[in-house]
């Protein structure tokens, strides 16, 4: 027990939280924004997928990290377009055409993994770069916090700068204010001329952009290569995470922390004797039991509603007929 | 021409039909005058709502034109509508509930500042068109926690920003308590002082009376004629309104009442608006009769007929069905009381359309003794036996029982569906529309059938807002309106259209004594 | 008349399939220096020698398995995504059995199959309890479930079976009793191929012919239909997992013990996926399970003997996989053209 407190309470822990957190968070951000439209993007994991390798391919060949992130970036959002096509124009069950495109995506990184690196489980032979990390000057020496909050790579700053961002997106500009309201009332949105398509394609692409940002940081800033099926789920995760944290930008890096927290935790705890595969399991045990929680929360919430209209109701009538047998007597 | 001056809009010679056949408007002229409140009544199925829609972008006619200001004009789809300053409040609110009063008011046409949506210009532009036209609300609140009242104004104010002159208004009041409704009025009345144009679409005469300066009458998809309303009583408007055109006869005779089926007492419905749908109301329906439930629909029969079959639970009062009490059954187990019911809704709720005839006439039937062999497995042979027998015996034209349903015709459908839930030896049918947007062929068909079924025993509950059907086929009839029972007839026959229109809007009720006798004791 | 349209609808699937095709051939064709020679063994290479049409069968079975399994819980309209971790932990409850235990021939791979079905159904009907209970989203609750059954898998594997005289992570090698018979020399075609026929009838009658069957068909094609029908429909959704998860614990379990001598997963297998796709190709019904396992499994077979008789990587089977599902899946592909038929017929 005291080993295990001991892991947790200190800077290298963490920062080790942050680290971890940052692709899941992305990817959340990238399930809110696509939620809020009212489209689910289950193939976020695919994205970050071939984002991650996207990245590491431009930048190889460019000898540019930002140019590998603008790529991964940018190839995120169009296999985000595509999956609009599947599911807006061709109808397709986007829930399906998420699991096509996962599929497309584990399978294809490999073929083109092989092509361009003549391997088929990492891209070592590849000369790709590494997005470079940040040392905060001030905050730097300060001690605990700095070791903790200071040295991260980039993008993890951005990404929780960008819970900002999609923030200000979604509740403080017109376009956000369209992505909400297609989501939550689509005839309305209809019946005011806003076209309902149009609005989930923005919101798909936006979706795919920042699961691209995620897929970049895993393999250029997580670590330095790419590797088969390297994102292992985080995709998924990303989707119980943006529902738990109640489809809001604060409440999905909330939750986004809490399982880098486990997922930290996992890979601090594997030090010790416990086994590795326990721990591994954990972080995907606190999503279902998170998930759970969560709905349990809103059903409650719904029922309490219900029983206490019905409560009114109930009360009323008892008021009312004692009200009429009192005009009797 | 006498009535051009001041004339706004103009409709002329509208003709929809829908493509399952049924004519909904014929031929129609409607005219406005600028600055008028104008109502529209008539019936469900009358065509008004139709009228409208045509009106309004969301459907087009097969002939006829539509005129603004003597200059005819292309009303293609609702933007365009918009565009001719038309504004449409709907029965379902257009609304996003999570956002606010100021930011569904300005959705569409935001105000900017910068990248940003300028939210305090929103909300300046809510406060000022609220104060403009005296609807009150607060912008700042979310749509979710508004009551029903506030969020119709905030639809109101959304058409007026818009640049709506001319506003239609479907069935407004149907939502609205008492003190909401008074207030709405005078909110209307203020805006037609200010020069605008407003449609009021109700069922409720006294609303008419109150509201409006000229009402058109519609009846079967026809107009009835335009009246200064000062001109007319209600009475009028209701016997214009209410009426039959084609009378199908049903050959019946005398009813044959024995032991009570369905008993109903003291029973309160609330609907998710928290709005009591059925307002403690009892009756009962004995074996060997038919009793009609007539009213405007959205009076409650739904609800009522939700708590009869399961479908949806009560919040006080008794039903029981052959003596025992239904409050904590299943649906399955009021089936298994002998309840058939022909649901209102035959796509949603009273097929499977994916699936075949036969697997549709299984239904409740499915794991009954006689479909079941070895213990488990379905008996393909009795299965198909039975349903090439109804396919037989209910006429549905089919190319075999193994055909989809969706691919039949309405009244096919229908045709499907009484024949499952006929089939079961009920000794309670609650009969939901039975006969809606069919053919005439299967309704007379129908309503033969359920009158063999009562001759054969069988309670029915028949609930229906055809007039010509609750008249023609009912043994005695309970009319409902605003939730509770205004009168109970007992020998059907012995009504007349126009008083039974009276009952039905609400025009005249009958005292507790005389509806007490529904419960036969 | 619905006859021609069923026809359309096998055309459509057809047609998704020979673009997926065309477009596996241009993949081929940029990519190979030895275009012809890949594409022969991509096409006819599964068919050229007794071995390669053994492999199409081996692999043929857990795609069976896991396509009825997922047609299964596809039928009630559940988006459940458990057969990948039902047919993994199937495998794992099997070895346990089969190290573990001494039982005569015969008997020791039934009762390690039954087994192993047991365990997959707990784990598949997991995430469908927690849908009906809570209403918490099946296909989220099952994806993780998924990655928890590989985590949890490999532990007990590793801590508690694992034979720590063998070089590699492999489990203590199955007793004899428990394997499964080879069927034809030279192959590993075992006979698992006959439980997986077995399976199929079985999984047919129970979709077509009980009442269970009918309930589950029902809420998936109209739920609202099935309440006011008298369904209980929570309970109809819940043995629709739990079924399909036991026909993809089953699944697994035949897999290890008919083609292993020991325990030697070290990843997913990835069949749970493949069944999805089977199950879309045979529109959830079991009868053309079968013949969209075997499609797939050529395809499969045929990539891998081109990736190791040319240049091009077997992965890209993945891409045409995928394709084929969305066509498929696709309402609007050749829309226009199925409505004109509708027309038609009507008018005719």
């Amino acid at each position: 027990m005291n080993q295990i407190l001991s892991t947790i309470l200190n800077a290298e822990f963490g920062y080790s939280v942050l680290r971890v957190t940052t692709p899941i968070l992305f990817a959340t951000l990238g399930a809110l924004i696509s939620d809020k439209a009212g489209v689910i993007n289950i193939a976020l994991e695919g994205i970050m997928l071939i984002s991650a390798l996207t990245g590491v391919i431009f930048s190889a060949i460019s000898g540019s990290a930002w140019f590998g992130l603008l790529m991964a970036v940018i190839f995120g959002g169009f296999v985000a377009l595509a999956l609009g096509y599947f599911s807006l124009n061709l109808k397709t069950d986007i829930i399906l055409a998420g699991v096509a495109l996962n599929m497309i995506a584990s399978g294809g990184t490999i073929f083109v993994l092989y092509l361009v690196a003549g391997d088929k489980g990492i891209s070592a032979s590849l000369a790709s770069q590494v997005l470079p990390k940040i040392n905060i000057p001030l905050l730097k020496s300060i001690p605990v916090l700095g070791p903790i909050f200071s040295g991260h790579n980039v993008l993890t700053y951005m990404a929780f700068l960008m819970v900002f961002v999609v923030w200000f997106f979604l509740y403080k500009t017109p376009i956000g204010l369209r992505i909400r309201a297609v989501g939550e009332n689509e005839n309305a949105a209809d019946s005011v001329g806003i076209s309902v398509v149009k609005i989930r394609y923005t919101a798909l692409v936006l979706s795919g952009m920042m699961a691209g940002f995620g897929g970049a940081y895993m393999s250029m800033g997580y670590v330095s290569w790419f590797s088969r099926d390297m994102t292992a789920g985080r995709g998924f995760i990303a989707l119980a995470a943006e529902a738990m944290g109640g489809a809001t930008p604060v409440g999905g890096m909330l939750t986004s922390l809490l399982f880098g927290f486990f997922d930290a935790l996992s890979n601090s705890l594997q030090i010790l004797k416990i086994p590795y595969e326990f721990v591994s399991m954990l972080p995907y045990v606190v999503v279902v039991i998170g998930l759970v929680i969560y709905t349990i929360r809103k059903t409650e919430q719904a029922k309490r509603i219900q029983e206490r209209a019905a409560m009114n109701v109930s009360e009323e009538i008892a008021a009312l007929s004692a009200g009429s047998s009192g005009e009797k007597s | 021409m006498p009535d051009t001056n001041g004339e706004l809009l103009r409709m002329e010679n509208i003709t929809k039909v829908y493509p399952n056949g049924i004519m909904a408007n014929k031929s129609v002229d409607f005219s406005i005058s600028a600055g008028e409140i104008h109502g529209l009544v008539g019936e469900n199925g009358a065509g008004k709502t139709t009228l409208m829609q045509i009106l309004f972008g969301l459907n087009h006619p097969e002939e006829g034109r539509i005129l603004l200001e003597g200059r005819e004009i292309n009303i293609s789809n609702p933007h365009a509508a918009i565009a001719y300053g038309i504004g449409m409040v709907h029965q379902h609110f257009m609304l996003v509930p999570s956002l606010s009063v100021a930011e569904n008011l300005v959705m569409g046409v935001e105000p900017r500042k910068g990248i940003r949506l300028n939210v305090s210009e929103a909300i300046k532009i809510t406060q000022e068109l609220s104060e403009k036209y005296n609807l009150k609300v607060d912008p700042s609140m979310a749509v979710r926690d508004l009551p029903v009242g506030i969020k119709q104004k905030v639809e109101i104010l959304k058409a007026l920003h818009r640049g709506a002159r001319i506003l239609i208004l479907d069935e407004p009041t149907a939502v609205l308590t008492p003190q909401e409704t008074d207030e709405l009025f005078e909110e209307l009345k203020l805006l037609k002082n200010q020069g605008n144009t407003i449609i009021f679409i109700s069922h409720k005469l006294n609303e008419i009376k109150n509201l409006c300066d000229r009402v058109t009458i519609m009846r079967s998809g026809s107009n009835q004629g335009v009246f200064d309303v000062a001109d007319v009583t209600e009475q009028d408007i209701s016997r214009l309104m209410v009426g039959r055109d084609v009378v199908l006869k049903v050959k019946k005779g005398p009813a044959n009442p024995k032991e009570t089926v369905l008993e109903v007492k003291n029973l309160t419905v609330v609907n998710r608006f928290s709005k009591r749908a059925v307002d403690d109301i009892g009756f009962s329906v004995r074996s060997g009769e038919i009793l009609g439930v007539a009213g405007v629909e959205g009076n409650g029969q739904r609800e009522l007929v939700e708590a009869i079959t399961g479908m949806g639970r009560y919040a006080s009062g008794d039903i029981s069905i052959t003596d025992t009490d239904i409050k904590k059954l299943s649906i399955k187990q009021i089936r298994d009381l002998g309840t058939s019911h022909v649901p209102e809704d035959r796509m949603t709720q009273g097929c499977v359309r994916d699936m075949s005839i036969e697997a549709n006439l299984l239904a409740y039937k499915h794991d009954h003794q006689e479909f079941t062999r070895s213990g488990f497995l379905m008996d393909m042979n009795a299965i198909h036996k039975m349903s090439d027998d109804l396919v037989q015996e209910y006429r549905v034209l089919c190319s075999s029982a193994q055909q989809e349903v969706g691919r039949l015709s309405g009244g096919n459908i229908q045709k499907v569906v009484v024949a499952r839930e006929f089939s079961s030896e009920p000794h309670l049918i609650v009969a939901d529309q039975p006969t809606r947007g069919i053919d005439v062929g299967a309704t007379e068909f129908i309503r033969k059938r359920l009158v063999t079924l009562r001759d054969e025993g069988c309670a029915v509950l028949l609930v229906s807002a055809d007039l010509n059907e609750v008249m023609e086929l009912s043994d005695a009839l309970i009319v409902m309106y605003g939730g509770k029972i205004t009168a109970y007839i007992e020998d059907a026959s012995s009504i007349s259209e126009e008083e039974l229109g009276l009952y039905m809007l609400g025009l005249k009720k009958q005292d507790a004594e005389e509806i007490r006798r529904a419960l036969h004791v | 008349m619905f006859k021609s349209l069923k026809l359309f609808e096998l055309g459509r699937i057809v047609i998704a399939i020979v673009i997926a095709l065309a477009l596996a051939m241009v993949i081929i064709f940029f990519n190979s220096d030895m275009p012809g020679e890949a594409l022969k063994s991509f096409l006819l290479g599964p068919l050229d020698s007794l071995r390669h049409i053994g492999n199409v069968l081996e692999l043929m079975i857990p795609l069976i398995f896991c396509g009825l399994s997922v047609s299964i819980m596809f039928s009630a309209a559940q988006f459940n995504l458990g057969a990948e971790g039902g047919f993994f932990f199937g495998a794992i409850g099997a070895s346990f059995l089969a190290v573990n235990w001494n039982l005569p021939p015969v008997i020791h791979p039934f009762i390690a199959i039954l087994w192993g079905g047991a365990i997959g159904a707990v784990f598949c009907g997991i995430p469908g309890l927690l849908k009906i209970k809570w209403g918490a989203s099946e296909l989220v609750s099952s994806l993780m479930f998924n990655y928890i059954a590989f985590f949890f898998g490999l532990y007990l594997i590793n801590y508690f079976l694992r034979d720590v005289n063998a070089g590699a992570m492999v489990s203590y090698p199955f007793g004899e009793t428990a394997k499964l018979i080879k069927l034809i020399p030279k192959t590993k075609v075992h006979f698992g191929i006959f439980i997986a026929i077995l399976m199929i009838f079985l999984s047919a009658v129970f979709i077509f012919r009980t009442r269970w069957g009918y309930r589950i068909r029902v809420i998936g094609k109209n739920i609202a239909f099935a309440e006011y029908s008298g369904i209980n429909t929570a309970n109809t959704i819940l043995l629709s997992q739990l079924v399909g998860g036991f026909i993809a614990g089953m699944g697994g379990a035949v897999e290890v013990l008919g083609l292993y001598r020991r325990f030697t997963w070290q990843s997913l297998p990835g069949y749970g996926w493949t069944g999805v796709i089977v199950a879309i190709l045979a529109r959830n019904n079991p009868l053309y399970v079968p013949v969209a396992a075997f499609f797939l499994a050529y395809l499969s077979i045929g990539a891998d003997i081109m990736s190791r008789q040319t240049d091009v990587p077997n992965e890209f089977v993945a891409i045409i996989q995928g394709v084929i599902i969305i066509l498929v899946a696709a309402e609007a592909f050749l829309a226009r053209q199925r409505h004109k038929l509708v027309v038609k017929e009507a008018m005719a």
